[in-house]
């Protein structure tokens, strides 16, 4: 399977509280060994330690990061591959952004760097007197 | 005739005898479609292909668009929120927002999304909450008055998360937009565009920002949209261990607020008595949520001053 994500995160255990031992980009590809609650155990690329990844983060297909005629043909045919930057992409956004000059994408590039700690969620859940999130299955 | 002229009848040809068709035999109706149209000389045997090839891409619409695409899409529709209903930077609350709709992404079906999930408080004192596609997430000052505890924050904001979930903003993207967009790319390979087809991608992109912005602001989605993300907030409460009573509180909450008629959650959302009738029906959730210290402490401490 390939990561969907723009970056994927391999955990010792499956749960989001499950220690992080890699991290993986966008497109790489990895083995699967077995599947528990939506979650996968994988084998990373590069001879690294299994881990386990949330399916979600995962697809089927093989993502192309950079497709020529070639995978774009066999993309379009047999729907097995997914090209990477293919279609509304940072490119396209970028022309949006010089038709629209009104529309201003500060709070968003201020959301998107918006990202709580795995430690702040357990002292989170833990305080509430909350259940830790195991992530669900699809 | 020119070449141009004769795909154009094809396409035609091929539209009337896809309107009778369901999506389940689209494709097949395209191939017959085609060969029709080339058995009348309307195409060329080359052109039959293509169009073929289209229409396979076509016919899985919007689970199609790569989890890439949906966060681009996400990112224009979240700027076109944020333009209208201006954000509100304060700090503490915007923390308290993203450490519990973390939590509770997690414990979604889709906890994993291009970009991630990011929340928002916006300034409007409406009543309003919403999802760009992949999860940017926003909910108004308004909406928060209308919470009485962080269980109904959490309500809230399970709500908008299993809207991106379910992928409903990407399914409201007019499915003749993305034919265009798969016509323009045709099987091109990726990366940079020309200047003609990036133009023309460009503005499939803006109508599908549009159809997007204009269904989350003034449309609503479908009745049945608002019942499966109820259905699935509730799933999302119970796992992390929120009271999903808490999203019937803050409907019934909602309910003496909203203003008939109004431009808000009013206008776009079915009215909150009908929604609690279908939460009700799921037999998933019991009376009155229990009120628990630490957790009104912080957000109290977090929304108070909303």
């Amino acid at each position: 399977m390939s990561v969907q994500v723009k970056q994927g995160q391999v955990r010792a255990t499956p749960s989001f509280l499950g220690k992080v031992t890699t991290t993986l980009a966008y497109g790489d590809r990895v083995e699967t060994l077995e599947e528990k609650d939506g979650w996968i155990r994988i084998v990373p690329p590069g001879g690294k330690a299994p881990g386990w990844i949330h399916s979600s983060a995962l697809t089927e297909k093989r993502v192309v990061l950079k497709a020529g005629k070639k995978e774009a043909d066999v993309a379009a045919s047999t729907g097995e591959l997914a090209l990477a930057g293919k279609g509304f992409n940072s490119e396209v956004e970028a022309a949006f952004k010089a038709k629209n000059k009104d529309i201003d994408f500060t709070w968003i590039d201020r959301m998107q760097d918006m990202n709580v700690p795995p430690g702040r969620i357990l002292a989170f859940v833990q305080e509430g007197n909350l259940i830790p999130a195991q992530g669900g299955d699809r | 005739m020119t070449g141009i002229r004769w795909t154009a009848a094809a396409a035609l040809l091929l539209l009337a005898i896809l309107w009778g068709a369901g999506c389940a035999t689209l494709e097949e109706a395209t191939k017959i479609g085609a060969s029709v149209a080339q058995s009348q000389g309307v195409v060329t045997g080359d052109q039959a292909t293509s169009l073929t090839k289209v229409a396979k891409a076509v016919s899985k619409t919007f689970e199609e668009i790569t989890p890439e695409q949906e966060y681009y899409i996400g990112r224009s529709v979240g700027a076109v929120l944020v333009n209208k209903y201006k954000p509100n930077p304060n700090g503490p609350a915007n923390d308290y927002l993203n450490l519990l709709g973390q939590t509770l992404a997690q414990a979604s079906d889709r906890p994993e999304t291009f970009g991630g999930y990011h929340f928002l408080v916006l300034e409007s004192p409406e009543i309003n909450a919403f999802a760009a596609p992949g999860g940017l997430i926003f909910v108004s000052r308004g909406m928060l008055r209308c919470c009485k505890s962080e269980d109904a924050v959490a309500a809230v904001l399970a709500h908008e998360i299993a809207h991106v979930q379910l992928r409903h903003g990407l399914q409201a993207i007019d499915k003749s937009r993305m034919t265009e967009a798969l016509t323009t790319l045709g099987a091109e390979g990726a990366k940079s565009l020309g200047g003609q087809k990036l133009a023309d991608l460009t503005k499939v992109f803006e109508g599908s920002i549009n159809d997007v912005t204009a269904t989350l602001v003034n449309n609503g989605y479908s009745r049945s949209f608002e019942r499966e993300a109820d259905a699935s907030a509730v799933t999302i409460l119970t796992r992390v261990g929120y009271d999903p009573a808490a999203l019937v509180a803050m409907l019934t909450e909602m309910e003496k607020n909203l203003k008939p008629g109004g431009l808000d959650f009013a206008k776009t959302h079915p009215s909150p008595r009908s929604r609690i009738d279908d939460i009700e029906r799921l037999h998933a959730v019991g009376k009155a949520p229990a009120e628990i210290p630490a957790r009104q402490a912080r957000f109290r401490k977090a929304l108070g001053n909303i």
